[in-house]
């Protein structure tokens, strides 16, 4: 039987849940409010909220001085690539662990996810000795290879999370009926696990899209996301608050659309299975 | 007629194919400030005289040092120009890794660049990068709190004068430091200030067999009065002001005094980001009384040529039109004075012009009262004033900051962190075989 709400609880729990949520926008707001001031106008204290001269002047100068279509496209190839490769290599092994799990399965995915804990900068050396040997230095594949590597370990834990929550009798069924393995994972286990499969991709989408340590550290010119653009309009000598804030809301627009639009199916699959 | 065409067709083709044989594109490593952005707006000039193209890699200058540094001990070659300053020069060109600069044109006037910039970017007598621009550090000043005050800014200031201007301008009541001055962690920036300042009282990083100095008196006496005159006449929270947080502080009339590089001359003295634009004066940076040495660091920004690239003559080429006479003008011609780059050129400051600058005169006394191969009262083994010139200097120099920071912010003692500071120095000298 669902528990009766008072009025005066759901009051609570929505004024919680928009102070939270305001709490989190608060820097993007903070950061599209500051790309419309002077810079003098963005460390100004008090600081000023409405009550100034709204100017289009950093992004006129920032679309000036760079070419953000390329940076654009960049990142979209790499985040792109990279979650589609990942999906590609993480599908197989999250059914091989969810569905026919050996003695050491757990303790594969907790290795797995234990490479997280390594800090970047640790292989920043090995890496770029691989990527010169192999001539992949600002280049887009090897960009998608080293992210996709990066995340997969959270591509294949959020994969096998939704996968067991599929019950084996269906799979085994299509099996009595003659599918082959691929047939099973493609046309029974995939359309099964869309919600899941789409927000493993979104989120990991957004966490490519946002990865600045490779991508600054293996890009020079061609290959160069936006998380170059944005650092690009960084400087401890100089005050340039409005260009850098107008710099990062060119660079977050795209993936804040992305995410206003796809809100349902990334909260759908982020609490597939929570609720039994 | 046929033979007409076809001498017209080969000429054509031998100009297109020497044409494409020359023009290079090369790519340029560089950080963030006004100067470089500027330079980037004049690249057609660069590309219209040598037919070369540029394309620029742009990065905030923490993640250049270390993107750069990767680049030349992995031989990436990714760039064909990197800017650097004048730690990484001397080092670097020690190690081999920057082509030598020494054969620039007869046009170029090498022996034009300020002899304190050519020392600090040369390795045995080679240079290595030229400079693009250089800056030392001075006091700013707001002349009409100072006349409020009643005082007179001399030209050479002590530390002593600097307390007490400080006493007289502050002014809580009106939202007005005495003083505002660097404390935020990191060997550039807060790291930077302390040592020079302790220059000024007479201290050195290390005696001549590289031991750390920080248990000896100067040092303290340098902490201690720091730490006194900012928690009496500074900002709140000064532990974690640097140069970009004391500029927006001074920008808006908030602080008496500043104490920081040249190159903040041009920002506070431009109406259209400083509240405080016509009001600002400029005087060497202190000394401890008594004390010979004043407390003016010296740094260049400069543009080197990694020694992997396959691009060289492109690559001095445009060194040489970047770090010209020629482009200073062209700056000025579209800009004005005021706008050119800065302490690289003696020739600049002989420019009748660019003496009317307020600045002008007082960077270049700035520049030249700094000397980087005798930074200190007592010898010290080591080139660099506001920086030790050998590569263990930034990871040791940040880790000393940051226990100098937790004084300002009043989380332990100077004794406590001047201890610290000892142990870890000598510690690491030793783990890198200098003692």
């Amino acid at each position: 039987m669902a528990r009766a709400i008072t009025t005066q609880r759901k009051v609570i729990i929505t004024a919680a849940a928009w102070a939270v949520g305001l709490l989190i926008f608060f820097p993007i707001y903070w950061t599209i409010l500051t790309s419309f001031k002077t810079e003098a106008q963005a460390i100004n204290d008090p600081p000023l909220f409405f009550n100034f001269d709204w100017t289009l002047e950093n992004y006129a100068i920032v679309q000036e001085r760079s070419n953000y279509m390329r940076y654009l496209w960049n990142s979209v190839i790499i985040a792109g690539g990279s979650t589609l490769l990942g999906i590609l290599v993480a599908v197989p092994a999250a059914w091989s662990m969810a569905f026919v799990p050996s003695k050491r399965t757990k303790d594969i995915l907790l290795w797995m996810l234990s490479t997280k804990m390594l800090p970047a900068v640790g292989v920043l050396y090995p890496i770029s000795l691989i990527f010169v040997e192999f001539n992949l230095l600002d280049t887009r594949i090897g960009l998608v290879v080293v992210l996709m590597l990066i995340n997969l370990p959270i591509i294949v834990w959020m994969l096998y999370t939704y996968f067991r929550e599929i019950p084996v009798d269906i799979l085994e069924a299509a099996r009595m009926d003659g599918a082959s393995l691929r047939e099973e994972i493609l046309y029974v286990l995939t359309p099964m696990a869309i919600p899941g499969i789409a927000s493993t991709i979104l989120l990991n989408f957004i966490l490519a899209w946002n990865e600045a340590f490779w991508t600054l550290n293996l890009t020079a010119a061609q290959a160069a996301p936006l998380t170059a653009f944005i650092a690009s309009y960084s400087s401890p000598e100089g005050l340039f608050f409005a260009k850098l804030s107008a710099a990062s809301t060119m660079a977050i627009a795209p993936i804040l659309i992305l995410g206003w639009f796809s809100q349902k199916q990334l909260v759908r699959g982020l609490t597939f299975g929570a609720v039994k | 007629m046929y033979l007409k065409n076809a001498l017209r067709a080969a000429t054509a083709f031998s100009l297109i194919a020497t044409g494409t044989a020359y023009a290079e594109t090369i790519t340029i490593a560089t950080v963030n400030n006004g100067d470089m952005i500027r330079m980037q707006g004049y690249t057609d000039d660069f590309t219209a005289k040598t037919g070369h193209e540029v394309e620029w890699v742009t990065l905030e200058e923490n993640v250049l040092r270390q993107r750069v540094t990767t680049d030349i001990t992995t031989k990436g070659g990714q760039f064909d120009i990197m800017t650097i300053g004048m730690y990484e020069t001397p080092i670097w060109g020690a190690n081999g890794w920057l082509v030598a600069l020494d054969d620039l044109s007869a046009e170029y006037d090498v022996d034009d660049i300020l002899p304190a910039m050519r020392g600090g970017l040369s390795h045995d007598g080679t240079l290595y990068a030229a400079p693009f621009y250089g800056e030392s550090s001075m006091v700013m000043y707001r002349t009409d709190l100072m006349e409020k005050a009643g005082l007179d800014m001399p030209d050479a200031p002590t530390w002593e004068f600097i307390r007490e201007a400080a006493a007289a301008m502050d002014d809580p009541a009106n939202d007005i430091n005495g003083v505002c001055l660097r404390g935020k962690a990191g060997w550039g920036e807060g790291g930077a200030f302390i040592t020079v300042t302790a220059n000024s009282f007479g201290a050195r990083w290390f005696d001549e067999n590289w031991n750390a100095q920080f248990d000896q008196p100067e040092w303290k006496e340098a902490l201690e009065f720091y730490v006194s005159l900012m928690n009496d006449y500074g900002p709140e929270g000064y532990a974690t002001n640097g140069f970009n947080e004391n500029l927006s502080l001074f920008q808006q009339g908030k602080c008496g005094m500043w104490i920081d590089a040249t190159v903040a001359a041009s920002f506070v003295t431009n109406p259209k980001d400083s509240t405080v634009a016509d009001s600002v004066g400029f005087a060497l940076a202190p000394n401890h009384e008594g004390v010979e040495k004043r407390s003016n660091w010296l740094w260049a920004w400069a543009l080197a040529i990694p020694a992997g690239t396959q691009k060289a003559d492109a690559a001095k080429q445009f060194i040489e039109w970047a770090t010209s006479k020629d482009y200073i003008e062209l700056v000025a011609a579209n800009e004005g004075w005021a706008n050119v780059p800065p302490g690289a050129r003696t020739s600049l400051y002989e420019t009748p012009e660019y003496q009317d600058v307020p600045f002008a005169k007082m960077t270049l006394d700035s520049i030249n009262a700094a000397d980087p191969t005798d930074p200190t009262v007592k010898p010290v083994p080591y080139v660099g004033i506001q920086f030790v010139a050998i590569p263990e200097f930034a990871g040791i120099a940040t880790e000393v900051s940051q226990e100098f920071s937790a004084v300002y912010a009043g989380q332990q003692s100077i004794d406590e962190a001047l201890e610290k500071a000892q142990a870890l120095t000598n510690d690491a000298m030793e783990a890198a075989g200098y003692r």
